[in-house]
């Protein structure tokens, strides 16, 4: 049976990652064992391979270009679950913020000028700060449900994303098909490796600061305080002089923000192009990262670092050894569903029933 | 001697940590009042709870009636004739009372005889209580008789009730002992628990007193003066608070015409409140639970915020401004509920320092906090008003009720407030605690600081406030000097009407 503890765990808060980890290597093995194939070839392959594999040269970089988006949008995601505010439209903002910021630099083309870039990048965080403080505004004057709002604002983003593919950002020299000119080609709007080869861009240096600032914002910061102190109790956050109101702005705003800042690097880098098929669901996985890494800073880097490595690991393993896209996703369902309910340590211990006293 | 009804043999029960019953021992005689006395952690409620098999003993055994007992579930109590009412009320206050009573039962009879049985009982037993009245409507007193009913519907041998005096009037308190003493004379047991000391000399037949999870001593209550009972509980000489003379100064706090509605849908609106508080002076305002104290202190401490002008502190109107500025100018409060409201319950004694301390305490630095220095301001909230807990970085849910709410109090008094106002002080606290923080209370006060205390108990009101004023349906009635009062004169002014005649004992 299950028993209250007085207070959390702090070593099983720390162990039930791991320990997740390793529940779903093990019934993952089944799985694949199942479906006909070497349980320990294709964990290997999905974990190994990608790191030190023979082609690890190349898959290294893209664990970052992976990673990055996932952490950066993770990050604010987890501002705004910590005080109970739940955004779970990032991946519209992401795309609000990958046309804003491709269309500010296309404005100028085809200047070349040092000011593009940041300008690029201010568009793209303006584009997911606004798409985000829709559902912001209407919950602090009507009282609407933000998790509603914000959903539904992701398939109005599709919608916006498909039209302006075909319509405001086509490329004129594109020969008629959708999509917007290549910013790969366009020197000056152009999120380029920093170091050639290492697949580290703007993208993930801006994760890193943003991880940076949100552990010292959490841990340092009164305004961090108040997060934590409202997703705790809400009564006493009113109590200590939290402004509710405030607070709904800022959290939903700045996750917004950085899932704006996140498509921004990603159209201006990897992808290059605004198209109908931009979007990959960064926004909906990084909710899972922000669980995985249990809403802390450094936990989320970690926790999309591995995030990263089972896409990557899985890609290879469909590929090498045929297995089918669903049980790699299976595969990843599980690192959700162990680390919940592992979690469950955290507050609870169990303890051997007994029927008869003694 | 008779075979007692229920018969308690060297009951352990051990937490990790702490042992919260040890070798506990004592028999219940049938159709005796029976006292359980102790103060906060000293295991009262854990005893309790193995009674009503909530909790299982690690050793020791139980006999009701000299038969073996040893309930897994409370429901297996229940079988057993023993009832349960608690401190705290489980009532949905959305249904009606018959069925908050049919949702507690195994197999509740259809709703029109229910309620005819509810009607009987009440009847029977001095009890008024109208079956379909909606629970978010009635009072605090009322709500427990909705309690009560739903034990003795099912007819027990053994009634446990905790602290169950400390949500009524004077008057409602008179009608719940008429209860208890049919009840006892048709031979049900009741064991009673309480720190109101005078109570259980009026009504308890037999007291065991319980000190650190042991059996440290019992009584018989009649003959046994409550100051000997109290130093039995706390195991030393105790204080009774101490005031001097004072002086009032000039007013510091001054709400006039103030009119709100409850944030809440089952709150009380507070209507067209006047009063005003003096440097050294303890306004006590008294008033059965839910009659607007929850909404006074939020408008108070800046939770609910009201026009600039219907509050003045020393002249200034702050009606409008928020906690944080209201603490800025002294204006501090510490609220009834504990856990969730004037403290977060996962979170470390530091932090909750950090949550009222922040401002006065100079711990934030430009926006960024100074967590050693908080953690130094919790340490001396812990020493000064002897908090038992191992340090200030274990959560607030690990305290006991009464050590908590050292803490909370302790928060605001180390502040140095030129305003201080309390909702319930003392609720849940031992006698002990209890006194050392209405110390603490006058301390501040002989110092110059206005304090209001919002609280039900009477007797606590009595010792330490000045005036006394009580509050009614969102109302407030003209305060008066306490030292000339009766008790009959505040159950009035408590408007104590809730269902005043003894009905048809």
């Amino acid at each position: 049976m299950l028993e209250k503890r007085p207070q959390p765990s702090k070593m099983w808060s720390y162990a039930t990652p791991l320990v997740a980890v390793i529940a779903t290597m093990v019934f993952g093995g089944v799985l694949f064992a199942l479906l006909g194939k070497n349980p320990v070839e294709a964990i290997g392959t999905i974990f190994w391979e990608p790191l030190f594999g023979e082609f690890a040269f190349y898959y290294r970089p893209q664990l970052l270009v992976k990673g990055a988006p996932l952490v950066l949008i993770a990050i604010g995601l987890s501002l705004g679950f910590r005080a109970g505010i739940w955004n779970i439209g990032a991946e519209g903002q992401y795309i609000m913020g990958a046309i804003f910021g491709a269309a500010a630099g296309l404005a100028f083309y085809p200047l070349e000028a040092w000011f593009i870039f940041p300008i690029m990048v201010m568009a793209g965080a303006l584009g997911g700060w606004i798409w985000a403080t829709i559902p912001a505004v209407l919950k602090v004057r009507f009282g609407t449900n933000e998790i509603l709002v914000s959903l539904m604002l992701v398939y109005v983003a599709e919608q916006m994303l498909a039209s302006v593919s075909l319509g405001l950002l086509k490329n004129p020299e594109g020969f008629g098909f959708p999509g917007s000119r290549n910013l790969q080609q366009y020197e000056s709007a152009y999120n380029a490796e920093l170091i050639a080869g290492s697949g580290m861009h703007w993208g993930v240096v801006t994760a890193l600061i943003a991880v940076i600032f949100a552990y010292v914002l959490l841990n340092r910061h009164m305004l961090g305080f108040h997060i934590r102190l409202t997703g705790e109790a809400p009564r006493a956050a009113r109590f200590a002089g939290v402004n509710p109101a405030r607070l709904v702005l800022f959290c939903l705003g700045l996750s917004g923000a950085l899932a704006g800042l996140a498509g921004m690097f990603e159209v201006s880098g990897p992808s290059g192009v605004v198209s109908i098929d931009f979007n990959v669901g960064y926004g909906f996985t990084a909710i899972i990262v922000a669980f995985l890494g249990r809403l802390h800073p450094v936990g989320i880097l970690l926790a999309g670092g591995l995030m990263a490595l089972t896409y990557i690991g899985g890609e290879i393993a469909q590929s090498q050894l045929g297995l089918p896209a669903a049980a790699i996703q299976v595969f990843q369902g599980m690192l959700l569903f162990f680390l919940l309910a592992f979690d469950l340590l955290t507050n609870y211990r169990i303890r051997a029933a007994r029927s008869e006293v003694a | 001697m008779t075979t007692p009804l229920l018969s308690l043999q060297g009951l352990t029960k051990a937490y990790p940590g702490v042992v919260a019953n040890d070798q506990v021992s004592f028999d219940i005689g049938e159709g005796e009042v029976h006292a359980l006395l102790g103060e906060n952690g000293a295991g009262k409620s854990t005893l309790v709870k193995m009674i009503y098999g909530l909790v299982k003993p690690d050793s020791g055994t139980m006999k009701l009636r000299g038969q073996v007992f040893a309930p897994p579930e409370p429901r297996a109590a229940r079988a057993d004739g023993i009832a349960m009412v608690f401190q705290h009320f489980s009532l949905f206050d959305a249904l009606n009372v018959a069925e908050n009573i049919a949702l507690g039962m195994e197999n509740p009879p259809p709703m029109g005889d229910l309620s005819a049985r509810i009607r009987e009982v009440s009847e029977t037993y001095g009890l008024p209580l109208d079956p379909f009245r909606t629970v978010g409507d009635l009072s605090a007193g009322e709500r427990q008789r909705v309690e009560i009913i739903r034990c003795l519907l099912q007819d027990p041998k053994l009634l446990i009730m905790d602290e169950p005096t400390s949500v009524l009037t004077p008057q409602e308190v008179e009608i719940l002992f008429e209860t208890l003493n049919k009840l006892r004379s048709e031979g049900t047991s009741i064991l009673y628990i309480s720190h109101k000391l005078e109570e259980i000399r009026t009504l308890c037949d037999h007291a065991t007193i319980l000190r650190l999870g042991k059996n440290v001593g019992e009584c018989v209550p009649s003959e046994t003066s409550a100051r000997d009972m109290a130093e039995m509980m706390v195991g030393a000489t105790l204080q009774t608070p101490e005031r001097s003379g004072r002086e009032f100064g000039k007013v510091a706090l001054d709400v006039s015409g103030l009119s709100v509605h409850s944030p809440s849908e089952f709150g009380t609106a507070l209507k067209n409140i006047h009063m005003t508080v003096r440097k050294g002076e303890v306004l006590g305002i008294g008033g059965v639970a839910g009659n607007g104290q929850d909404e006074l202190l939020g408008v108070l401490s800046g939770e609910i915020l009201t026009s600039a002008d219907a509050i003045k502190f020393n002249g200034q109107p702050i009606g409008k401004l928020g906690p944080t500025a209201r603490r800025k100018l002294g204006v501090l409060t510490a609220p009834e509920e504990r856990l969730g409201h004037a403290a977060a319950p996962d979170m470390s004694l530091t932090e909750n320092a950090l949550l009222t301390g922040s401002v006065r305490e100079g711990l934030v630095r430009s926006g960024f906090l100074k967590w050693s220095e908080a953690t130094r301001f919790a340490e001396k909230i812990i020493k000064a008003f002897d908090v038992r807990t191992p340090g200030p970085e274990n959560a607030a849910r690990s305290l006991s009720g009464g050590n908590l709410q050292k803490f909370v109090i302790g928060r605001e008094v180390l502040q140095n407030p030129d305003v201080l106002v309390v909702n319930q002080p003392t609720w849940g606290v031992d006698a002990a605690a209890a006194a050392a923080i209405r110390q603490a209370i006058l301390d501040l006060a002989a110092e110059g600081t206005a304090v209001i205390c919002i609280s039900q108990d009477l007797d606590e009101l009595m010792e330490i406030s000045d005036s006394f004023a009580a509050l009614n349906e969102g109302r407030l009635s003209a305060p008066r000097l306490t030292a000339v009062l009766t008790v009959d004169e505040i159950g009035l002014m408590m408007g104590g009407a809730h269902g005043m005649e003894v009905a048809h004992v």
